[in-house]
C-alpha cells in the first residue's frame, strides 16, 4: 500500500489540470493514475483546432492544448502511473488499480474523480434492422483515423448533431468521404453554431432537424439507412420514411459520464447530470473525494473543464491541509427554463464568489436569468441567446452569497 | 451584398450582419474585434485552418497530427489535403516542426510530439 495526500484517477485535461492545481497549492505529494499509455485523454485523439481561446488565449489542435499541460504536469515531477486501470474506489480513499507491475493500492488523503466519459452506443438507441459492420460511435470513427490511420468509409451517415459528430462530418470529407446528411432527432442541433457553420456549411452537408434513423439494412457490411422524420413524440413518421445508401453510419448520440468507481464508493449522484453531486470545491457527497471534468458534466469546451478542475484540485489540497470551514450549507435548485445547476450544494459563508454553471431545457432568444433565495435576488444575468448545447455561468458575489437563507434557485424568463 | 454570419472564431459564435460598402466591410452584431476580422476576412477572403494526420514511417501505426500554421484560403482546402496525404514523416518529431513548407502561404506544421 502506498501513501499518497492526493490520487488523481483520470490523467484527461480534468486530472491533468486539477493536479497542477493541487500542487502550486502547496500540496506536492500528487500522483496521477491513467488507463492509457500517454497524458491527455480524449484531446489525443481531437486533432482539430479551437482549443485553449478561452483558457489560454490562443487557438490550439486538441494534443497542443494536452501537450501545454502535460508540460506542467512533468516541470513539477508529478507521478504519473501510465496503463494503471482503476478498479476500485472504497469510501475511506483506498483506490486499487490494474497495471503492468501488478496490482496497486493507494492509501489517499483525498481523491479526485477526473475519468471523463463515454459514448452513448447503438445498443442504447433501439435502431431497428440488421447488425452490418460499419456502425461506429462518432468518437471511435475519430481515435480509427486520427490516431490509427485507418479509412473509416467511404459514403457516410452520422446521427446526431453533438460536436463529435459535426466534427467527424468534417473530418470524412477531407479525407475524401462523401457525407450524405446529418441527422438530428430533436428540432435543434445540440452542437455549437461554430461547428455548424465549419464542419457542415463548408462542405456543404445537409442538417436535417426533427430527423431519425430508423432503420439499418445490410448484412456484412452496412449497405444503407433508412432516415424518417419524427412527430412531437419522437415517433417515426413512415410516410417520410426514405433510403440513403452509405457504408458508414456515425453515431453522435450524447455522452455518459463514467462513474462506475464513484458509485462503488457510495457517493450521492445527480440524476440530472449522471455525476455526483458536489459542493462549490467539488466536493462529492463522501468527504475528501472530489470530482471535475467530464465525470462530473459533459462539457462544451476544454477550456471549462480545465477551469472545473482547477477548483477541485484547489479544494482537495485545502482538504488536505485542514483548510476547510465553511458550514453553512443550502441547495441549489434548477427552476423556469433551467434544466440543472451545478454545484448542487453551496456553502454560504465560505467567504468567495461563487460561480454557479447551468444548462437551459431549450433554445431561447433573449433571455434574463434570476439568482434568488427567497425574496433575495443574489444576482442576474442577460443573454442575447441561450441554448442547451452552451453551458452557461453565473457568478454570485460573496457578500450577496451570505444572504441566502435557504435553497438557491436559478430561473430565466424571456425578455 | 449583406450576409448574415455566424463567428467560428470562438464558442460565443456571435451572429453577425456583413455588408460590403465603397467605404469597405460593415459588420454589425460582433462581441469583439476578431469577429469583425473573421467577417471581413468571410466576406472577401474566406480562410481555414486545416489539420489533419501524417503517417510516422519508422514507427509502427503510428500517425502525428498536423496543422496548416496559418489559416489557408478556403477553395484550396482540398489541395493542401492531398499535399498532406502524399508525405510521410521520420520520428522523432516535435511540436511545430515544419512538415510542409511553403503551402498556400505559410506551412505545415506537427501538432505532436513523436519519440
Amino acid at each position: 500500500m502506498q501513501k499518497h495526500d492526493i490520487v488523481i484517477i483520470g490523467a484527461g485535461p480534468a486530472g491533468m489540470a486539477a493536479a497542477v492545481a493541487a500542487y502550486d497549492s502547496g500540496v506536492k505529494d500528487v500522483v496521477l493514475l491513467d488507463r492509457e499509455q500517454d497524458m491527455g485523454g480524449i484531446l489525443r485523439q481531437c486533432i482539430h483546432n479551437g482549443f485553449g481561446l478561452h483558457k489560454l488565449g490562443t487557438e490550439l489542435t486538441g494534443p497542443e492544448y494536452a501537450a501545454h499541460y502535460k508540460q506542467m504536469v512533468s516541470d513539477r515531477g508529478i507521478k504519473v502511473y501510465y496503463e494503471a486501470t482503476v478498479t476500485g474506489l472504497t469510501p475511506d480513499k483506498i483506490v486499487t488499480a490494474q497495471s503492468r507491475e501488478g496490482i496497486l493500492k493507494f492509501e489517499a488523503k483525498a481523491v479526485i474523480l477526473a475519468m471523463g466519459c463515454r459514448e452513448r452506443s447503438r445498443g442504447a438507441l433501439n435502431i431497428s434492422g440488421t447488425r452490418p459492420a460499419g456502425v461506429y460511435s462518432a468518437g471511435t470513427a475519430q481515435k480509427l483515423m486520427n490516431m490509427e490511420g485507418y479509412r473509416v468509409g467511404k459514403k457516410a451517415v452520422i446521427l446526431g448533431s453533438g460536436d463529435i459528430g459535426l466534427i467527424m462530418a468534417r473530418r470524412m470529407s477531407l479525407e475524401g468521404a462523401k457525407v450524405e446528411a446529418v441527422c438530428e432527432i430533436m428540432s435543434y442541433s445540440g452542437g455549437l453554431m461554430r461547428n455548424i457553420v465549419q464542419c457542415l456549411e463548408d462542405y456543404d452537408i445537409p442538417l436535417y432537424l426533427s430527423t431519425t434513423v430508423a432503420e439499418i439494412h445490410g448484412k456484412d457490411r452496412l449497405e444503407g439507412v433508412t432516415i424518417a422524420k419524427v412527430d412531437e413524440n419522437m415517433r417515426v413518421i413512415d410516410s417520410t420514411r426514405r433510403y440513403i445508401e452509405c457504408d458508414t453510419l456515425l453515431l453522435s448520440v450524447g455522452l455518459i459520464p463514467e462513474n462506475e468507481l464513484t458509485k462503488s464508493a457510495g457517493i450521492k449522484m445527480s440524476p440530472l447530470t449522471n455525476g455526483a453531486l458536489v459542493d462549490e470545491n467539488r466536493e462529492t457527497s463522501v468527504e475528501g473525494i472530489f470530482a471535475c471534468g467530464n465525470v462530473l458534466q459533459v462539457h462544451d469546451l476544454v477550456d471549462y473543464v480545465s477551469d472545473e478542475a482547477e477548483i477541485a484540485g484547489i479544494g482537495a489540497a485545502n482538504y488536505v491541509k485542514g483548510l476547510k470551514t465553511a458550514k453553512k450549507a443550502v441547495g441549489t435548485v434548477a427552476g423556469n427554463g433551467v434544466r440543472y445547476v451545478l454545484p448542487q450544494v453551496v456553502h454560504t459563508d465560505s467567504g468567495e464568489d461563487i460561480a454557479l454553471f447551468m444548462r437551459v431545457v431549450k433554445p431561447y432568444g433573449k433571455v434574463k436569468f434570476t439568482v434568488s433565495s427567497g425574496n433575495n435576488v443574489l444576482a442576474t444575468a442577460t443573454r442575447l441567446k441561450a441554448a442547451p448545447g452552451e453551458m452557461e455561468k453565473i457568478v454570485v458575489k460573496k457578500d450577496k452569497l451570505i444572504e441566502a437563507n435557504g435553497d438557491i434557485t436559478v430561473a430565466l424568463e424571456e425578455i | 451584398m449583406k450576409r448574415d454570419l455566424v463567428c467560428i472564431i470562438c464558442p460565443r459564435g456571435c451572429r453577425m450582419t456583413a455588408e460590403i460598402t465603397d467605404s469597405g466591410v460593415l459588420v454589425s452584431g460582433n462581441a469583439c474585434k476578431r469577429g469583425e476580422e473573421y467577417a471581413t476576412a468571410e466576406m472577401t477572403a474566406p480562410k481555414r485552418t486545416v489539420t489533419s494526420i501524417v503517417r510516422v514511417s519508422n514507427r509502427v501505426d503510428t500517425m502525428v497530427s498536423v496543422k496548416t500554421k496559418e489559416p489557408i484560403p478556403k477553395e484550396h482546402i482540398f489541395d493542401a489535403m492531398e499535399k498532406i496525404r502524399a508525405v510521410s514523416v521520420e520520428a522523432p518529431v516535435r511540436i511545430g516542426d515544419v512538415i510542409i513548407e511553403n503551402l498556400f502561404g505559410t506551412c505545415i506544421i506537427a501538432t505532436k510530439d513523436v519519440k
